[in-house]
């Protein structure tokens, strides 16, 4: 085997892709479909709350495709971060959308679901061993946060990845997984590069993303040789440009020379990229180091209580110009009204002064209106309301030194003007952790599924 | 005296992971990119932010990109209370101001 093709359908499953490119990903014959279904980026409450950040008729929609192609083509479709964090809520939800599909399409498949939720006790004690350390700007865990964890899942390597293709499966869904693995788990299996398929992983994980216009909801084809691997857009209308595919190297992550992952770095200071005809990348000098230790990366997120917002606007100069002593008082005067009620947290963001970079803003000078957004975050809901409604009833006929508007202070967007907002989480666990075996904590079923 | 917003094709923000800020600030070319560079340092960033030095991480200077990449300490990590921008994906302006 000279080269393995990867075709990579879109950034994240359920973002969508056009047919045609599909269909031209696949006439490219890949020998594997993957897809990431992950990310951090929309913040704690989905891996706390167990919940996707994608819709399940999306999700639905892009894996009837996938299904169905990588069945006919008797070619394996391996999904990275189901659910779109990975802890065992997020998985059996993505495995209950593929079992629908199947069923719709009339066909069994094997599939492989690698958990990837990890024991509060065994944490713990790798903990106590001193084998837990912060990742980047982050404090020394503690068990507490460990116990507080209501998800806590570490991001598997390759192996188990690999180890559920030996196993036969067809589908394999994986809990938290390293984004290029899954695009990476077959061509090393077959005797390809590690630092070379992993690096390819790497650029078609955001897939169309890479490409010039860019895409979230478009694909990107991958092919693998001995010493390098060419990317295109199956799309005719992108191009993969040598700047495309290097500027991607840079997103999302603080250096973009040294990539580190489960079991070891990426290392691009020698990669070199090539523009090729027809809108095709070429990308060669990428190395592999392993770490002397084996780390996974925990991340967990912690309930934090319930949230209430309440959005209003101010036009009034003469209380924007003293808006901050204005939402001190109120704060004080809440404060003093629910003496018994410590356990709250309330703000009031300020759109127009600073409300997108909050204390990183260096000119808050407000300008003719503000927007603000009442929050509060109780222990419960009801507590949560109750400070929200009494902060925004307060601001509305706050009196300011200087006031002309007796009437109100705030305009409502809304009726009603405040909304619940639910649980509120903050992630909590954001660590490396040494693992003997890079395949023990990662749980493997196999089972046929469908009809 | 000239702005590097000028003369940038990039200049971004975003999360690297949930603790860290990204921005990148991309050259069209090598000339461009050379001619600039030198003068993104962790003071000037620290400045332009009004943060204290030790929160810029780290300026690293990627040739196959033309592309400067700076690291800062998120004020707070992302979603947590208080916090304002998620994905990190509006906290550039201030490079705005960046001049060589």
């Amino acid at each position: 085997m000279e080269e393995i093709r990867v075709l990579s359908p879109t950034a994240i499953l359920g973002y969508g892709f056009p047919l045609a490119s599909f269909e031209a990903g696949l006439e490219r014959d890949p020998h594997v479909i993957a897809v990431d279904a992950g990310s951090t980026d929309p913040g704690p409450f989905y891996l706390g709350s167990g919940q996707s950040f994608t819709q399940r008729s999306a999700v639905k929609r892009d894996l009837h495709y996938l299904v169905a192609a990588a069945l006919e083509r008797n070619i394996p479709l391996i999904i990275g971060t189901a659910g779109g964090s990975g802890a065992m809520a997020h998985v059996d939800w993505n495995l209950s959308i593929v079992e629908e599909v199947l069923r719709e399409l009339g066909r069994t498949a094997s599939i492989a679901v690698i958990y990837s939720d990890i024991e509060r006790d065994l944490a713990v004690e790798k903990l106590k061993k001193g084998e837990i350390q912060p990742l980047g700007p982050v404090d020394q865990l503690t068990e507490e946060d460990i116990r507080a964890s209501a998800n806590l899942v570490a991001q598997m390597g390759l192996e188990p990845i690999m180890a559920a293709l030996e196993a036969g499966a067809e589908i394999i869904l994986a809990g938290r997984a390293y984004d290029p693995t899954v695009f990476a788990a077959l061509p090393i299996l077959k005797g390809f590069d590690t630092g070379l398929a992993l690096h390819m992983g790497k650029i078609l994980e955001c897939a169309a993303i890479a490409a010039t216009p860019g895409s979230g909801s478009d694909c990107l084809f991958g092919t693998l040789g001995r010493d390098s691997f060419v990317l295109e857009a199956p799309n005719p209308a992108r191009q993969c440009t040598k700047l495309s595919i290097a500027a991607h190297t840079l997103y999302e992550k603080s250096n973009p020379y040294i990539l580190p992952g489960p079991g070891g770095s990426l290392d691009l200071t020698e990669t070199v990229f090539e523009e090729l005809a027809g809108g095709k990348v070429r990308v060669s000098g990428t190395k592999y180091v392993p770490t002397e230790q084996y780390f996974v990366k925990l991340e967990g997120a912690s309930l934090v209580g319930y949230r209430t917002v309440s959005i209003a606007g101010v036009r009034d100069p003469i209380m924007i110009e003293q808006i901050d002593s204005v939402i001190a008082g109120v704060k004080e005067r809440v404060a003093d009204n629910f003496q018994e009620l410590k356990d709250y947290h309330l703000h009031v963001h300020c759109y127009g002064k600073n409300g997108v970079m909050g204390e990183l803003e260096p000119t808050p000078v407000p300008g003719h209106e503000l927007g603000l957004v009442i929050e509060a975050v109780g222990p419960s809901q009801e507590i949560a309301d109750t400070i929200c409604s009494f902060a925004r009833s307060t601001l509305l006929h706050y009196g300011y030194p200087g006031r002309k508007s007796t009437a109100g202070n705030l305009a409502f967007l809304y009726s009603p003007s405040d909304l619940s907002a639910g649980a509120v989480y903050r992630f909590n666990v954001h660590h490396l952790m040494q693992v003997d075996n890079p395949n023990s904590l990662f749980k493997m079923e196999l089972g046929r599924s469908g009809l | 005296m000239r702005y590097v917003k000028d003369v940038a094709l990039v200049v971004r923000s975003k999360n690297a992971g949930p603790y860290e800020l990204t921005l990148d600030l991309m050259f069209p070319d090598e000339n461009t990119y050379d001619e600039v560079r030198g003068s993104i340092t962790k003071e000037r960033i620290a400045e332009l932010y009004k943060i204290d030095v030790s929160q810029v991480l780290s300026i690293v200077h990627f040739a196959p990109a033309h592309a400067v990449k700076i690291t800062l300490v998120r004020p707070r990590p992302s979603g947590d209370l208080g916090e304002t921008d998620v994905y990190g994906a509006q906290q550039h302006a201030p490079l705005f101001d960046l001049t060589y």
